[in-house]
Order: C-alpha cells, then sequence, then structure tokens
C-alpha cells in the first residue's frame, strides 16, 4: 500500500467541446512531496489538476488514489479521499470571518446549532500547528489577497486534506507574499501533505518543487526530478516544436511605411504606467508578458472599454478621441477580446447577427434591418476567414472553439479596420485552427492593416510579430526588434521580478 | 485530420441528444397551446365561439400589452415590478382629468404617466446602477403610494365625457378597441424586436452586456428604453381598464396583473436571465394562462385548482428552460 503513489493518472484524457485539454497523460505523484506542473497557457496543466482534485471528469483514463482507482464526480468526492484544490480564484465568503470560512460546510453543530466555542478551539489547534498568525475574528474580505490563500490553506487543512491541488497560488501576490507562501508549502510538505504545484513561474517551481511534470498541448512531455533542470530546460521541453513550421513567412512593412497608429503616454488611474507605442501600416506589432502583466488592460484602454487617466491617441498622425468602445469602432478600431465567451460572442444567438452587431448601421436603413443585405455580407466574412460552418443561421454555441475564434475575426474585419487589437487569438483553439489564425492575421496586415498582436504564448509572438514589447507590472520594459527579438531576451524582461525573488530565496 | 473528423461527429451526436429539451424549450408552448385550444374547443360548445374569444382578448388585453412589452425589459436583461402600480396610477391620472381635458386628451396624459414613471425606472437602473428588481420595487411602492394621495383613497368615477368608454367598451369593425389597441401594440414591439437595429442590441444587452458593450451597444441606454416601454405598456394598460370601468382608482389589482403578465413571459419561453425570447411567445404565454381561467369556468371547475394549476405551469416552464441551458 504504502508503495503506491499518492495519486497517479493512467492515460487521462479530458475534451472540452473542440479541444482536447488532455491527450493520455500518465503521472505519479510521490506522498508527501511537491509536485509542479508546468506548461504554456493552455497546455493543460490546469485541467489536469482539477481532474486530480474532482473540479473535472475525466473522459477517459483512470485516477488512482493510494493506488486505488477512485472516480471523483465532484469536489466533495475528492475530499472525501483527502484531494483537494485551492484555485486560482479565491472563493472564499468574503463578508464572513475567517473561522466561519475554514469550517465553512464542516462546522461541530448539533442540530443545527453552531457551537462556536468549539469552532474557536479546532482552529486554534489548526493555526498552531499552521503557524500563519492570522487572526478568528475578522471578515475574509478584509485581510489581504496573501492572507486569504492562507485561510483557503486552512480550510483544506481543516477538512484534513493529504493532498492539495495549488493552482497558480502567487499569481496575485506580492514578490515578498509570495515567497513566504513557499514557506508555507515548504513546512506543509515537512509535514507529511502532498501539494501538487500548478505554475507558471518556473523560478518558483525550482525552487520548492522536487519534481516537474512538463505538459505541452494536452500532452504529457517529461517528468523528471527538480534537481539538475534549468528555466531553460524547462522552457525549452514546454516550447518543444520548432517553430518556423507552424507559422506563416514573416513579411515585415517597406522601411518607408507609414505610421497608422500610435499612443503616447499612457496611463490608467489602477495600474498602467506611461505606455507609449506604434504601429506602421503592415505591421504586427507583439505585446507579450506575463499574465497579469497588463496586455488586456493595454488593449481595453486603447478600445475605449476602460477609462483612460493620461494618454494621447493619434490614427494617421491625426489625434482622436475614444471615450467608448462605439468611438473607437467608428474610428476604425477593432478589439478581439480575450475571452470569446464572456466578452467576445452572444453564445446563443446566429453568427449572422454575432457579425453584423458591431456594424448594423451597415446593414439597415431606418433602423430597420435588411436581412438580405446581412446575410450577405455576414455570408461573404463567414466565407473569407473559413468558417466551417452548415450555415450561417446557426447558434455560436454549437460551433468548435476555432470556429468560434474565426467568427470573431469575421465580425471584426466587416468594416476593414485601420487597426486591429487580437488579444489571445488562439485561445482554446486546436493545433489545426491555430495555422489558419495565424495564416489570416499575416495576410491581414500584409493588406495593410496595423495588428497589435497580444498572446501569452511566447511562440506565437515570436512567430508572428516583426517587433515586440515586453510589459511587466503595467510597464513596457522592454522594446525588442530584429535580431533582439527572442525567447531569452523576452522571457528575461518577462520574469525579471520573479528571477529577483528566486535570488533571494537562494540567499 | 481523422480526428478532427471524429470530433464533429462526436459534437453532433452531442447536439442531437440535446435536441429533445431544446424542442421543449423552444415550442413546448406552441404544442400547449394548440393542444388546450383543441381540448377546450371539445370539451366545452361554448369555448370555441367568437363571442368567447373575443371576450377572452378583451379581458385580458390589458395583461397582455403590459406583458408584451415587459417581454423587452426581460430580454434585455432588466427585470419591472412596478407596472401593477403604473398600471393603476395611470388610470387615476386619466379619469381624474378627463372632465378638464377631454376623453383622449386624459388617456394620452394618462399613457404619458405610465412613460414618465418608465423613463424614472430606466435611469435609475442604468445611470444610477440600482438592481433593477429593487429599484423597481422602491418606485412601484412610490408610484402606488402618489396614485393614494392623487384619489385621497376614494374611487373617481368619469360620468363626463362620455366618451371616456370608448376606449374600453366601444367597438371598431365589431371587434373592441381595446383588443385593437393590443394588436397594435404587439406588432409594435414584434417589429421592433425581431426586425430593427434597436432589437438586436436589446437582445445582445441582455445575452452578453459585456460582448455587446464592446460591440459598441450602448447597453445603458437599450436597457432605459425597454423600461420606458414597459413603463408605456403599463400606461396604455391603465387606461384601457379605467375607461371600461369608467373608474379610476388606486388599488385596481395591479399587481395581480403585473404577476400574470410575468407568469405570462416565462410561460411563453422568454429566458429571466435575459437575451432570449420573442414577443409571439408571450402573447401565446399569455393567452395559454387565459384559455386556462376560461376553460376551467366553462367546466365549472373549483377556482382554486386554476391557481394551482397556472402555478406548475410556470414552475415547469422555467424549469425546462434552465434545464436546457445546463446540458449545453
Amino acid at each position: 500500500m504504502t508503495d503506491a503513489p499518492h495519486v497517479e493518472t493512467r492515460d487521462l484524457s479530458k475534451r472540452f467541446g473542440g479541444v482536447q485539454a488532455l491527450h493520455e497523460v500518465s503521472v505519479s505523484i510521490v506522498r508527501g512531496t511537491v509536485h509542479a506542473l508546468v506548461g504554456e497557457n493552455g497546455a493543460g496543466k490546469s485541467t489536469l489538476g482539477k481532474v486530480i482534485a474532482g473540479v473535472h471528469q475525466p473522459d477517459g483514463g483512470a485516477l488512482l488514489v493510494d493506488g486505488v482507482p477512485v472516480q471523483f464526480g465532484s469536489p466533495r468526492a475528492a475530499l472525501l479521499h483527502g484531494v483537494t484544490t485551492i484555485a486560482q480564484e479565491i472563493s472564499l465568503v468574503p463578508t464572513r470571518t475567517v473561522v466561519e470560512n475554514v469550517f465553512l460546510g464542516i462546522e461541530t453543530a448539533r442540530l443545527g446549532h453552531v457551537d462556536r466555542r468549539a469552532l474557536r478551539r479546532r482552529y486554534d489547534e489548526l493555526e498552531e500547528w499552521a503557524g500563519f498568525g492570522i487572526p478568528a475574528g475578522v471578515p475574509v474580505g478584509a485581510l489581504r489577497i496573501a492572507d486569504q490563500q492562507k485561510v483557503e490553506i486552512l480550510r483544506a487543512l481543516a477538512r484534513e486534506a493529504r493532498l492539495i491541488v495549488m493552482d497558480e497560488p502567487t499569481a496575485a501576490l506580492t514578490a515578498s507574499e509570495a515567497a513566504r507562501l513557499l514557506e508555507v508549502v515548504g513546512s506543509l510538505r515537512a509535514r507529511g501533505t502532498t501539494i501538487v504545484f500548478v505554475s507558471h513561474f518556473l523560478d518558483e517551481v525550482l525552487s520548492i518543487a522536487d519534481t516537474v511534470t512538463v505538459l505541452r498541448d494536452g500532452r504529457l512531455v517529461q517528468t523528471t526530478p527538480a534537481a539538475g533542470q534549468t528555466t531553460g530546460s524547462i522552457v525549452t521541453a514546454m516550447l518543444g516544436r520548432s517553430m518556423e513550421a507552424n507559422f506563416p513567412p514573416k513579411m515585415p512593412p517597406p522601411a518607408d511605411a507609414p505610421v497608422v497608429f500610435s499612443v503616447e503616454g499612457l496611463e490608467t488611474k489602477r495600474f498602467l504606467r506611461d505606455i507609449s507605442l506604434e504601429i506602421r501600416a503592415g505591421e504586427i506589432l507583439g505585446l507579450a508578458g506575463l499574465v497579469g502583466s497588463g496586455r488586456s488592460e493595454v488593449a481595453h484602454a486603447l478600445f475605449g472599454a476602460d477609462a483612460r487617466s493620461a494618454g494621447v491617441l493619434r490614427l494617421d498622425g491625426e489625434e482622436i478621441k475614444v471615450r467608448s468602445p462605439r468611438q473607437a469602432i467608428g474610428h476604425g478600431i477593432a478589439l478581439l477580446p480575450e475571452s470569446r465567451k464572456t466578452q467576445g460572442l452572444l453564445m446563443g444567438r446566429s453568427i449572422r447577427e454575432n457579425v453584423t452587431l458591431p456594424h448594423l448601421d451597415e446593414v439597415s436603413t431606418a433602423g430597420r434591418v435588411q436581412r438580405s443585405v446581412e446575410r450577405r455580407r455576414a455570408t461573404e466574412l463567414v466565407e473569407r476567414v473559413d468558417v466551417r460552418t452548415p450555415g450561417i443561421g446557426i447558434p455560436v454555441h454549437e460551433l468548435s472553439g476555432g470556429n468560434q475564434q474565426k467568427t470573431l475575426f469575421a465580425k471584426w474585419l466587416f468594416r476593414r479596420p485601420r487597426l486591429l487589437i487580437a488579444d489571445e487569438p488562439t485561445r482554446g483553439v486546436d493545433v489545426g485552427a491555430k495555422r489558419a489564425i495565424y495564416d489570416l492575421i499575416a495576410a491581414l496586415a500584409a493588406e495593410g492593416m496595423a495588428v497589435l498582436l497580444i498572446s501569452s504564448e511566447l511562440e506565437e509572438v515570436l512567430g508572428l510579430a516583426h517587433r515586440v514589447h515586453v510589459m511587466r507590472g503595467g510597464e513596457i520594459v522592454a522594446r525588442l526588434e530584429g535580431d533582439q527579438i527572442s525567447e531569452d531576451a523576452v522571457m528575461a524582461a518577462a520574469f525579471a521580478t520573479e528571477l529577483a525573488l528566486a535570488g533571494r530565496e537562494s540567499a | 485530420m481523422t480526428t478532427r473528423t471524429e470530433t464533429d461527429v462526436v459534437r453532433r451526436l452531442d447536439v442531437r441528444r440535446l435536441s429533445g429539451l431544446s424542442a421543449a424549450r423552444d415550442y413546448g408552448i406552441v404544442f400547449s397551446f394548440i393542444a388546450l385550444f383543441i381540448t377546450l374547443s371539445f370539451a366545452s360548445n361554448v369555448f370555441f365561439s367568437r363571442i368567447n374569444l373575443l371576450n377572452i382578448l378583451d379581458q385580458w388585453s390589458a395583461t397582455l400589452i403590459i406583458a408584451v412589452a415587459g417581454t423587452l425589459v426581460f430580454i434585455a436583461g432588466g427585470f419591472d415590478l412596478s407596472v401593477g402600480s403604473i398600471f393603476a396610477v395611470s388610470g387615476v391620472v386619466a379619469a381624474l382629468t378627463a372632465s378638464h381635458i377631454g376623453a383622449w386628451g386624459a388617456i394620452l396624459l394618462g399613457v404619458g404617466m405610465g412613460l414618465g414613471c418608465g423613463v424614472v425606472n430606466g435611469i435609475l437602473t442604468t445611470v444610477g446602477r440600482i438592481n433593477a428588481f429593487i429599484a423597481t420595487l422602491a418606485t412601484s411602492i412610490m408610484i402606488g403610494g402618489i396614485a393614494l394621495v392623487l384619489t385621497g383613497g376614494s374611487l373617481i368615477s368619469v360620468l363626463s365625457p362620455a366618451s371616456f368608454t370608448t376606449l374600453g367598451r366601444a367597438n371598431f369593425i365589431t371587434v373592441k378597441y381595446s383588443i385593437w389597441t393590443f394588436l397594435a401594440f404587439a406588432l409594435a414591439c414584434g417589429y421592433l424586436l425581431s426586425r430593427t437595429t434597436f432589437g438586436r442590441a436589446v437582445y445582445a444587452s441582455g445575452g452578453n452586456p459585456e460582448a455587446a458593450r464592446l460591440s459598441g451597444v450602448r447597453v445603458g441606454l437599450v436597457r432605459s428604453a425597454t423600461f420606458a416601454l414597459s413603463g408605456m405598456g403599463a400606461g396604455i394598460a391603465g387606461v384601457i381598464v379605467a375607461s371600461r370601468v369608467a373608474t379610476g382608482q388606486a388599488d385596481s389589482g395591479g399587481l395581480s396583473i403585473a404577476l400574470d403578465a410575468v407568469a405570462g413571459i416565462v410561460i411563453g419561453g422568454t429566458s429571466i436571465l435575459g437575451g432570449a425570447g420573442a414577443v409571439w411567445r408571450t402573447v401565446l404565454g399569455v393567452l395559454l394562462l387565459a384559455m386556462i381561467g376560461n376553460g376551467f369556468n366553462l367546466l365549472n371547475v373549483n377556482s382554486t385548482y386554476q391557481r394551482i394549476f397556472q402555478g406548475a405551469i410556470i414552475l415547469v416552464a422555467v424549469g425546462v428552460d434552465a434545464w436546457s441551458r445546463r446540458s449545453s
């Protein structure tokens, strides 16, 4: 019994709509170790963590706990086997106290009457063991994010979790808070708890993990001891395949191509500082950086969707006012938002209605939609971007991820925008459709459109963009062109803070 | 490439498996309506007669108008609880002013009152960012209070001009004005929703407000407009009933009309979550309720059972919507 790994997956598969998130992944997680799952965004690391914790149910393969096959129908079922998760988004009740949150659902109660004193006693025992120093009676909402995370850990421990899946636990933390959280992880391990650590901060992973599993496109690349690995070796395993084959040839704009769009000194009240950039006709400017570095915020501020506190926008050299998405659209700016589901498409409405929504004035007279005109224009665009569909009348939610994304492109190509801002244009799209979208972006630029490409997939930025700006903490920290554009250069700029953190750790 | 084809097959199978429930959501109201209509036609020899059918339409014209306008509010992602009070205050305003400014002037003023209340609701919920349910609950109480103040708690009988009762009692081409008014209003709202850019904006604002905003739709303005329309509909309904009984009163059964309207909307299949629905659905939904009441009366069934039955139908309608959403 004790020889069996704490948790083992055998040929685990999971599919979301048209995307194979996990493909026959087999991993053994040894009891009392920190086991890191790494990979690019969309590689399947979070999905694997969620399957282990019972949040998602696998479509194929087996999950074993202590060598015994189990089927977790829910996170609650996983908890009965001592497995739980701490999610990316904090899932506490902010208005209730720390004690109430820690014991939510497992209160010491008799006939529904909660015994507060007993709860308090249990909390003190737990807190003494963990040593977090978090006051019991404070509403969780009043705590800092880092402390809220500790409450989540306490909650997991209160449920006698022996394996905790932590999904990007440091993403919302400052460097020093992250360092403290890593110490907590270390002490949990010392007490025999197994930790599955999902993260894209490779330096953190190397400083804390015993074992590292690398995933790519839902497949297992390798599982190796962390000792002996470097950031470089892991990144190589994450990216894997050679780059050129998957991207259309780069066609940089001629040297005398005019600047189509520029912004100077863009700031927002909360986050962005002094963002300046310009894009020429036919140019693809890549905006790289870690999740949370401010790339999408730039997109939304340029599009008038978020308020700016400073900054001058120019189109063809002339200053333009963009205070709302409506004005942006009027000036020929298009934003392909990060999440097609929550920001991009009306999932229940037809392709036709989605494509024409921002451009209804062009397919209507006196407020009446001209259906034949609408149908013709929508059909043209859908064919142009090659959406595979039996017809333009079917609701968008019936399409695969790739075809939904193409529908989003069709929607924004209606007016031939001057500036196309593409935020994560291939998120949740399978490999075949990715290449089609890359070709489309390259073709649009070749026709003279200015393109701002935002992506968490480094290879996408490297493979498509003519110039690359790297963001960190709401600022542009590096501007790379020509030969300067490389994985190492982008990574170095994007990770700078985390490198510093790792330095402090080892010191 | 082969794997891709396989996925397509799997997806298509998925779609087919869901189609039963989806069909129930999409066309359940049509089947139910036809089934009940045929059943009642056979069960009672009075039901399928011109007089009875026109009588149903006349009796339910106020509810139908309120429900039709409310459909647009629902689809845009809002909720209007105040239509009952607006219904009452509009009738009161019309009854109070009829002898001073003439029947038609009073009726227009009543409708205008409703429209004004709707505009206030729209401003509160969009500019004021107050939850629609709470905002219209509050305005509902306030408007009800205004109606009480205006009437001093008593019935306002309209003795003259006699033409005040035309809208509620008289015929035009052998059919009551109230029915014509409902037909015109429903056709106008149906057209607005299904054929115009405003209609598209209504669906977008309710279906996915963030996507709508990023597509240049002025979500707040669109939602406000639906509240204004809803207020106007309640105003029209209010003056129809005031005209029918030649009386304005603060407590004119507005709440029950408002609840029937909401019931009709959801029975028709318009989602309370916004983004989906249609005017014709609501018309069928309200008429289904109307037929149940009418049928129970004609067949001499205790009216207590009638309410239980109507309530159960609402649960089924909303349940089917929720289940079919979850499985897709």
